[in-house]
C-alpha cells in the first residue's frame, strides 16, 4: 500500500483527532479554572465537592471514565444510547477528566501569587473580579505554561483512546489498516502524525511563554 | 479639620492581642511618625486603618480617601510603570485617559523617573520601584496617605532617595501617616509621633516630647538607635 493511500485513508481519523483535542481545550480550560475556584472556596461544601470530583478524575483511568459517560446512561437509567453519543461521550469524558488536571494547576498557580498583590489591588479599590482577571489571572498564565504544555502534550496523544467508544479517530483507522495490509506503515504514519502534532503544540506554546517574558 | 479618627482600636491575632486600646487622630496637613520595636503592633494599625484587617474593637473614621504605601512595593508586575499609575485612576475612579496621563507625567518627573515611563517593575532598582508605588498611590489624589516601612527593604543608600520624597511631599502639606524605623527621619519630617509598645501607645506628642522624654522604656529604645 502507498503511503499516499494511507495518509489518504488516515486524514478523516486525524480530524477527529484533532476535534477532540480542540473541543477538550475549549471546554476543558474554563471549567478547570470553576473547578479550581470550588477547590479554593472558603464554603466548605464546594471545597468539598470540587476536592472529590478531583480525587476521583485523577484516581481512575481515563478509558473507564469514557465508558461511564457512555454507558452510564442506559445502566443507570435506561436511557437508550443513540449512535451519535458516541463523539459526544467521548467529548464529556475528556472535558471532564483534563478540567480536573487544569483545575490543579491553575490552583497552583494562583495560590503562588503573593498576598501584596491583592493588597496592593485592594488599597487601590479594585473590585474582586478586576483584582483577579486584570491583576492576579495574567500573572498565573504566565506561571502555569509550563505545566499546562505538559498537559496538553499528554492530551494529543490521549485522544487515541476515543477508540473505546470505537469513534474512528486517526490511530482506529491506522490499526484497522495495519491488519488488513499486514503493513507496519500506518503505524509509522500515525506516529509522525502525533509528533508533528505536539511538535505545533511545543512550539505554539513556547511562543505564549516568549510572549509573556516581558516582565518577570 | 480631622481627617481620620481612630479610637479604642483592638485587634487580636489567634488569641494574641497585638492592639490593645489605640486611639489616634491626624488632622489635615499634618505628619504621623510611629515607631516602636518589632512586634509592637505599629504595622497591624496601619493594616487595619487602610482596611487590609478588620479590627476587632473600635471605631475607624474617615475624612476623605486614603492611599497606601507598602514596604515591598507590591507593583503589579506585568505593567509598565506608567500601566501600574494609570490603571487604578482610569478603571476604578473612571477619570479622562488624557488627564490621568498628564498627571502621572508629573508625578514621574516629581520622582526623577521621567525616562521609566516604558519600564517594567523588574527593570527598577528597589529605590525607584517604592517611588513608583509612591506615585501610584498618589495618582488617586488621596487625602491621606499612609507608608508602612517605607525603607525598610531597601539598602541604605537607597532610603535616602525614599526619604528626601517623603520629605518634599510633607512640605507640600500632604496629610502622611509612617511607621518607620528611621528615627532621624521621624524625628525631621513628623509633626507628631507615637511610640507603640505591646499594643499600646507608650508615649506621644512632639518629635521634641518624645525624643526628650523621660520614660526609661522610651530612652531605652531611642539609645540603641543612638549608638
Amino acid at each position: 500500500m502507498q503511503i499516499q493511500t494511507v495518509v489518504q485513508e488516515l486524514a478523516t481519523g486525524m480530524l477527529v483527532s484533532a476535534s477532540i483535542f480542540l473541543v477538550t481545550l475549549l471546554f476543558s480550560l474554563p471549567l478547570g479554572l470553576i473547578i479550581a475556584f470550588g477547590r479554593m472556596s472558603k464554603t466548605k461544601a464546594f471545597q468539598g465537592i470540587a476536592r472529590i470530583y478531583i480525587s476521583i478524575m485523577r484516581g481512575t483511568p481515563l478509558m473507564l471514565q469514557l465508558m461511564v459517560v457512555y454507558f452510564g446512561p442506559y445502566y443507570l437509567f435506561g436511557i437508550r444510547i443513540s449512535n451519535n453519543y458516541r463523539l459526544i461521550a467521548v467529548l464529556i469524558g475528556f472535558v471532564i477528566n483534563y478540567a480536573a488536571y487544569f483545575a490543579e494547576i491553575y490552583r497552583g498557580g494562583i495560590e503562588s501569587i503573593p498576598v501584596g498583590q491583592y493588597e496592593a489591588a485592594k488599597v487601590l479599590g479594585y473590585t474582586k473580579a478586576q483584582t483577579f482577571f486584570k491583576i492576579i489571572f495574567p500573572q498565573v498564565i504566565k506561571r502555569i505554561m509550563p505545566s499546562v504544555t505538559n498537559e496538553v502534550i499528554t492530551l494529543v496523544k490521549d485522544t487515541s483512546l476515543a477508540f473505546v467508544l470505537a469513534v474512528t479517530e486517526m490511530f482506529t483507522v491506522a490499526k484497522q489498516i495495519a491488519a488488513s495490509q499486514a503493513s507496519m506503515m500506518p503505524f509509522i504514519v500515525a506516529g509522525v502524525f502525533y509528533y508533528v502534532f505536539n511538535l505545533i503544540v511545543a512550539v505554539s506554546m513556547e511562543g505564549i511563554e516568549k510572549k509573556l517574558s516581558y516582565y518577570r | 479639620m480631622k481627617l481620620l479618627e481612630i479610637k479604642n482600636l483592638g485587634k487580636s491575632f489567634d488569641g494574641v492581642e497585638v492592639l490593645k486600646d489605640i486611639s489616634i487622630s491626624v488632622n489635615r496637613g499634618e505628619v504621623l511618625g510611629i515607631i516602636g520595636p518589632s512586634g509592637s503592633g505599629k504595622s497591624t494599625l496601619l493594616r487595619c486603618a487602610t482596611g487590609l484587617e478588620q479590627a476587632d474593637k473600635g471605631v475607624i473614621s474617615y475624612e476623605g480617601s486614603y492611599g497606601l504605601v507598602f514596604q515591598n512595593f507590591n507593583l503589579f508586575p506585568h505593567y509598565s510603570v506608567m500601566k501600574n499609575i494609570t490603571d487604578a485612576p482610569i478603571k476604578v475612579q473612571k477619570r479622562e485617559k488624557a488627564e490621568v496621563y498628564k498627571e502621572a507625567r508629573e508625578l514621574l518627573k516629581k520622582m526623577g523617573l521621567s525616562d521609566r515611563e516604558k519600564a517594567y517593575p523588574f527593570q527598577l532598582s528597589g529605590g525607584q520601584k517604592q517611588r513608583v508605588s509612591i506615585a501610584r498611590a498618589l495618582a488617586m489624589n488621596p487625602d491621606i496617605l499612609f507608608f508602612d516601612e517605607p525603607t525598610s527593604a531597601l539598602d541604605p543608600e537607597l532610603t535616602g532617595e525614599i526619604l528626601k520624597v517623603i520629605k518634599e511631599l510633607a512640605n507640600e502639606n500632604m496629610t502622611m501617616v509612617i511607621v518607620t524605623h528611621e528615627m532621624s527621619f521621624a524625628q525631621n519630617v513628623a509633626d507628631h509621633i507615637i511610640f507603640m509598645e505591646d499594643g499600646y501607645i507608650l508615649e506621644e506628642g512632639s518629635p521634641e516630647e518624645v525624643f526628650g522624654s523621660s520614660n526609661e522604656r522610651m530612652k531605652m529604645f531611642l539609645g540603641k538607635f543612638c549608638e
